[in-house]
């Protein structure tokens, strides 16, 4: 990882010079790489902001505006001071929540992406829920079964997740799954008359419904999740399942593995308690970052199944040219990729003792 | 490269363990390291389609059987048969020869898209490495934005910023693409910067940029081209995902992920017009994947 360092590599000399400890120190560079990230995030999603050839003046008050209404909404909006200024104004709005308001939907961008992130995550998680389920215990079989049939075929299903487009494969599992087979509920989150039964507590369907004791709601939610969430799940299985195979096969060569086969360990456990604990660790970090990537992948599997998340917010705002709702939305995602990096990376070192 | 009927003379010399000259050593190395790759049939397979899709790019005019863009309302979403042998789209454009066209503007995206990224990606990685200090933190820094963002999100906030088309979506595909080779070519930079023979051609004076790309840049090659070939499944992926949403490609032109997105409304009646362009799009997706990974084993014994 580029962020924080050994504590091995600081010179003896200095380790406590400055602040108590290696481990702080760790911590505190990390804490140090994230704000910077979140500083880029800020300064690219202005430049951005920047370059659009629409004008926010003009958006404003029409191209028959005279010259004077013209300069006055101009310095009104902060355009005519120095880039920098403006770019510190961004940032304080920012910081408070503030992204504008949104053109096509002419409510604050911050209320509606509150309104719309829980659908993602809610896919999100279900989805990334299947790919652990399913890819960690067949990345472990193909390791167990290296370079014969089980791993051939593993590999195989691996390689097709990361080649096959998904808005695609969602299309074709709407037409099998719903319309041929009817296994599944179609697009969206809810039946119509399931909808408003439940009321949106944290946003997330499955979690108000079950608390709420609706268990008919919770069983449409779930139809309706289950196949969005199994096809973005592919992609996550795809990538820990790989993952997985090759850190076991790591672990399986190491001599405590022979050893507790020589003092007569069962296969299973030697397997899936002592290899698998040990590659649990690095795992966190690969189920983090499946995680976040699903997040990208939402946007188009949202579009396909109209699920009414974040993704699909920030597609149409683009195609209304809604600059501050995807912008806004950019943010979100952006803030919540770097906060699960972070995660991962303290989880990490909460863990692996010699990562501290 | 034809291996098999090579007269035992020419392999001795390719082989040689101690080869008289540069070229021959070179030719030996290549040799050797295309005899690893025939041994695995996956690799192959992945290198027939890439070979087959830069084929049908280029002889698209003789393979197809139809002009990609005539219309012709009386044959509208014709099924499979003998004349449309992919059947027809709702503007009785010809499948089959709309999908041999787009060979063309796939094969033209994931070219640019390399071509900008990897000379900026090998500049900033081996600057980077070979410099050190605040170059190297500040460029490292930069990458660390970049990656930190999700690669579709960025390239969509891009695409925003530039209009939708294909051009931009090039451009923002490039954008959020080149970071991982910076990284790669820095790595690569730092595991040879204090060697030996790097050190040896500093005393006979030469300067930094004779060292960069003289005898750095070469050394990063082969990973950058690995990594490359497994990135371009992804930046096809990206591209026709841009062409779905209306982003990227725009109509009439025959990009694969925007033919599927004008086929979806046709999907329950009329499936061969969103799900050609699909298979397509698996096909050259997999193949990279697979070719890429017969690359790795063969170039990057360290992956292993």
């Amino acid at each position: 990882m580029p962020t924080g360092s050994a504590a091995g590599t600081v010179p003896p000399g200095r380790k406590h010079r400055f602040l108590p400890g290696a481990a702080f120190s760790a911590t505190f560079r990390l804490i140090l790489a994230v704000l910077l990230t979140f500083f880029g995030l800020l300064l690219v999603t202005f430049l951005i902001g920047r370059v659009v050839p629409i004008d926010p003046v003009l958006a404003a008050v029409g191209d028959r505006a005279p010259a004077e209404v013209y300069e006055r909404v101009r310095s009104e909006l902060g355009l005519d001071l120095p880039l920098y200024h403006q770019f510190y104004i961004y940032v304080v709005k920012v910081l408070q929540g503030d992204f504008g308001r949104s053109v096509s939907t002419s409510n604050l961008v911050i209320d509606d992406i509150a309104r719309f992130f829980p659908a993602t995550l809610e896919l999100a998680t279900v989805a990334t829920i299947i790919g652990v389920a399913l890819g960690i215990p067949m990345g472990v079989f193909a390791a167990v079964h290296r370079d014969r049939w089980p791993d051939q075929l593993i590999r195989v299903v691996g390689l097709v997740g990361y080649s096959i487009p998904v808005f695609w494969l969602g299309l074709v599992g709407l037409v099998v799954f719903y319309v041929k087979l009817g296994w599944v509920a179609g697009p969206g989150r809810l039946d119509i008359g399931f909808e408003d039964i439940v009321q949106p507590v944290t946003g997330v369907i499955l979690f108000d419904s079950a608390m709420a004791g609706e268990w008919d709601v919770f069983v449409n939610a779930f139809d309706h999740v289950i196949l969005p969430a199994a096809i973005l799940g592919y992609f996550s299985l795809a990538y820990i399942s790989r993952m997985t195979r090759s850190f076991m096969i790591e672990q399986l060569r190491q001599e405590y593995v022979t050893t507790a086969r020589v003092k007569g360990m069962s296969e299973a456990r030697v397997i899936w308690r002592h290899a698998l604990g040990n590659v649990m660790v690095p795992l966190i970090t690969v189920i983090a970052l499946s995680y976040a990537q699903l997040l990208e992948g939402s946007v188009l599997t949202e579009t396909v199944f109209a699920w009414p998340g974040l993704g699909q917010y920030i597609t149409n705002s683009l195609l209304n040219a809604d600059m501050n709702a995807v912008l806004g939305g950019t943010i979100v995602v952006g803030c919540v990729f770097i906060g699960i990096n972070l995660l991962s990376d303290l989880l990490y070192r909460l863990v692996d003792p010699r990562a501290r | 490269m034809n291996t098999g009927a090579t007269p035992s003379g020419l392999r001795a010399w390719l082989l040689a363990d101690a080869p008289h000259s540069r070229v021959q050593a070179r030719l030996g190395q290549a040799y050797a390291a295309w005899r690893a790759f025939l041994g695995n049939p996956l690799a192959l397979i992945g290198l027939g389609i890439v070979v087959a899709l830069i084929v049908a790019a280029i002889i698209a005019p003789v393979l197809a059987t139809h002009d990609p863009f005539a219309q012709n309302l009386d044959q509208r979403l014709l099924p499979l048969g003998p004349d449309n042998w992919l059947g027809t789209d709702e503007l009785g454009r010809d499948i089959w020869s709309r999908i041999v066209y787009g060979a063309r503007i796939t094969l033209a995206i994931v070219g640019l898209v390399v071509v900008i990224v990897a000379p900026l990606g090998l500049l900033v990685g081996t600057a980077s490495g070979y410099f050190g200090g605040w170059v190297d933190v500040a460029m490292m820094r930069m990458t660390d934005i970049f990656l930190a963002f999700p690669r579709l999100i960025l390239a969509l906030a891009f695409v925003a910023a530039l209009g939708p088309g294909i051009e931009n979506a090039i451009i923002a595909i490039a954008i959020t693409a080149w970071p991982p080779y910076a990284r790669i070519a820095r790595a690569e930079t730092l595991t040879v910067r204090n060697s030996d023979f790097i050190n040896a051609v500093r005393l006979q004076g030469a300067g930094p940029t004779r060292i960069v790309f003289g005898h750095i840049v070469p050394l990063c090659l082969s990973s950058v081209i690995v990594r490359i070939t497994l990135d371009m499944a992804g930046i096809i992926l990206i591209a026709a995902g841009l062409g779905f949403l209306g982003l990227g490609a725009q109509p009439p032109s025959p990009e694969w992920g925007a033919m599927i997105s004008s086929g979806r409304r046709f999907l329950l009646d009329q499936w061969w017009v969103a799900t050609f362009p699909g298979i397509a799009i698996f096909i050259v997706s997999l193949g990279f994947n697979l070719l890429g990974d017969g690359l790795r084993d063969v170039l990057d014994p360290k992956s292993q």
